[in-house]
């Protein structure tokens, strides 16, 4: 089924990007016990879209040629499915373009200071834990399976960020104003989460995805009381962001994927 | 009991090669040896984090980044090890990075040079986890507990870096041509580099005989040196790559390999702060400590306002 | 020495040690020592520098300055007030079990 591929790319691919993104901390965090915490975090990601590409993978190989050939619009992609080659995880994460890519915006924005990327992880992680928890009774085996699993660290990822919200906001006068600055910009960008794109409709009636309507209430009041707790205020609505979920992407995510796939790209072809 | 009596108890325990504990009285100059020396090995493994830094982003495959990143991530944990090994010297972690921040302490050369193509992720697990290896296995019986558990430590990670670089290249040199030629290049640029990790030679290598009785140290520099090189060439042999040294060839009469002359005046420059990346480096460990100021201050007064809050709610109940 | 330190690196978040049961172990044993704002955080931070989160494992976290340690010289009945400066921490206290290397 072509919406449950669809799917399981959005999940992998939001798992990368935000790995990505956290990835780049290593090494440059504010206190070395941090920095590994990070990159605990980011492998934690990472492995996630390891195992979502790999059930992607499968998925797209059992196509029939005819819709393989249109399932991806980049021309790398292309020429492997014209050579008659089965992809792989590395295939779906190097060679698609930006416009092939399902992640949520929230996840390609830059991490700017300490502030903005703990906000950024606070409100993924409290959407990806009630969603996991959800995800886990797919019938989909694979996706529960892989739920399941990803739940375990997606409980200690949201510890961490709560933790790190709370201390921020509650901790000195520049330290609340720079989360206060980093909710006011990436508020905007939490919309998204909790709006259900075409395929994720598709998978939900079919009991495969997570309705998201089912996390939307547990999303704002896990993030009301951290907020309370840290002394913050939680924004009004306004204006969300959307378009990452189709392919629609900001200008953060070509200057990823330009790093990302470097290697593959200008080396086409071999093994690494 | 006199100064002169806790030395001879001091060495009593060196030549019997008890381990000497935090609390255990220490000569002054074995102190400050152990300090200069394990907060230079921390300051490695932390700016080492770097070069290897800079290809998390770009790794070629995800089984190559997550590799990767667990790998920069367990040299983090060796420098968090190894400063609190010396913090058990009477000295405070952010003594040290103060000390690394202005300068005035060392860190190992090697990572002042740049890491420009994938092929150096190979090179420097195979040549630069290897020499730091065969550097540290002799300190897992150092005289000195704390830094002699922490050694013990390290080297149980090592086990997987070298290894893992060493694949790199074997991919690499078994791939296409354009792969074989970032080995071979990598190589030329790594080899030179990673024998001067061994520190200058024996004759003109200051504080090591103090430090091979306190078993600080054990081996000397060009010892070290030449066991590396030795298993080295082997390994180069199945990569089916070419060391970089027309010198180098067997010595049937001393059972090792000769090797070409090093150049002793790059070493020394890089040392002085002339490497092509000594101030990136620094700067870059700068930052993150200055940027991260904030964040610690945050989290210390969070964290004591917590505790006036829990002391309220306990003389209120 | 100790003195001057701490009047200039008083923001230093403290010191924190560390001791794990392993799944499978008996006793908690030292595992090592890190630096924390606050319990809560010593508690993270060691799962994450020293079990890399392995489930199963039970982890202490004290505080360094409130541990107190025997002094090796009352044994042999010598005692230096000095040497209560000299100690900061008592770190690693297991012994090295097993050694692998390439
Ligand atoms: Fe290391
Ligand atoms: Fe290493």
């Amino acid at each position: 089924m072509k919406e449950l591929l669809k799917y399981t790319l959005q999940l992998a691919d939001n798992a990368l990007i935000l790995g990505h993104r956290i990835s780049e901390w290593c090494g440059h965090g504010p206190v070395l016990e941090q920095d590994i915490a990070l990159t605990n975090t980011a492998l934690d990601h990472l492995g996630q879209a390891r195992s979502f590409y790999q059930y992607a993978a499968e998925q797209f190989n059992a196509l029939p040629v005819s819709e393989k050939e249109h399932f991806f619009t980049s021309s790398a992609i292309q020429s492997i499915i014209k050579d008659g080659k089965q992809v792989d995880e590395d295939d779906l994460a190097y060679l698609r373009d930006g416009w092939d890519f399902r992640n949520t915006l929230l996840v390609e924005q830059p991490n700017k200071d300490w502030a903005y990327t703990i906000i950024r992880s606070f409100f993924y992680d409290v959407f990806n834990f009630f969603f996991y928890t959800e995800l886990q009774k797919s019938t989909d085996v694979t996706l529960s399976a892989i739920a399941e699993k990803s739940l375990k660290e997606v409980t200690y990822h949201l510890r961490w960020s709560s933790e790190w919200v709370i201390r921020l906001g509650d901790g000195t006068d520049e330290s609340a104003q720079r989360i206060n600055e980093a909710i006011a910009n990436r508020w905007q960008f939490t919309g998204e989460l909790l709006t259900m794109s075409e395929a994720e409709k598709a998978v939900a009636t079919s009991g495969i995805g997570v309705d998201l309507e089912k996390i939307k209430t547990l999303w704002k009041e896990r993030v009301a009381a951290v907020f309370a707790e840290a002394n913050l205020d939680v924004p009004a609505n306004g204006w969300m962001h959307q378009g990452g979920k189709e392919g629609k992407h900001s200008e953060h995510l070509g200057y990823i994927l330009a790093e990302l796939q470097f290697v593959q790209r200008a080396y086409p072809n071999m093994q690494w | 009991m006199t100064v002169h009596s806790f030395q001879e108890k001091f060495d009593e325990k060196i030549d019997r090669e008890d381990t000497i504990e935090p609390r255990d009285w220490m000569p002054d100059d074995y102190r400050k040896t152990l300090i200069r020396q394990i907060s230079q090995h921390a300051h490695s493994e932390i700016v080492g984090m770097l070069p290897e830094g800079n290809w998390i982003t770009r790794a070629p495959s995800l089984r190559r980044k997550a590799v990767l990143l667990a790998k920069v991530q367990d040299e983090g944990g060796h420098g968090l090890y190894l400063y609190s090994a010396a913090e058990t010297l009477g000295i405070t972690r952010d003594e040290m990075l103060e000390q690394l921040h202005s300068g005035k302490a060392k860190y190992s050369s090697i990572f002042n040079y740049p890491t420009t193509t994938w092929a150096d992720m190979g090179a420097i697990g195979w040549l630069v986890d290897g020499a730091a290896i065969m550097n540290q296995v002799p300190l897992c019986r150092t005289s000195y507990g704390p830094y002699a558990r922490a050694m013990v430590r390290v080297c149980k990670e090592e086990s997987f870096h070298q290894r893992q670089g060493f694949e790199i290249m074997l991919t690499l040199a078994k791939g296409t041509e354009e792969q074989k030629k970032m080995a071979q290049d990598a190589l030329d640029r790594w080899w030179w580099p990673s024998i001067m990790m061994f520190g200058p030679p024996d004759a003109e290598s200051p504080n090591s005989e103090s430090s091979m009785r306190w078993r600080i140290k054990r081996f000397s520099n060009d010892e070290l040196r030449q066991k590396f090189i030795d298993v080295t060439v082997e390994q180069t042999k199945i990569l089916g790559l070419t060391l970089p040294d027309k010198d180098l060839k067997w010595n049937e009469a001393r059972g090792h390999y000769d090797y070409g002359a090093i150049n002793w005046e790059e070493f020394w420059n890089v040392v002085k702060g002339n490497g092509p990346c000594n101030k990136e480096r620094l700067e870059t460990r700068r930052k993150a400590w200055e940027e991260g100021a904030w964040v610690r201050e945050a989290a210390l007064a969070n964290a004591k306002k917590r505790a006036e809050r829990k002391n309220k709610e306990a003389s209120a109940a | 020495m100790s003195t001057q330190a701490e009047n200039n690196y008083q923001n230093e978040w403290p010191l924190w040690e560390v001791f794990i049961r392993s799944k499978t172990g008996l006793d908690h044993k030292h595992a090592g020592s890190l630096h924390a704002a606050d319990a809560q955080m010593a508690m993270e931070n060691a799962r994450d520098v020293y079990t890399r989160r392995m489930e199963g494992v039970s982890i202490w976290v004290v505080e360094s300055k409130n541990i107190h340690a025997s002094d090796p010289h009352e044994s042999d009945s010598m005692y230096e007030p000095a040497t209560d400066k000299i100690y900061r921490h008592p770190t690693f206290y297991d012994l090295p079990d097993e050694l692998t290397h390439m």
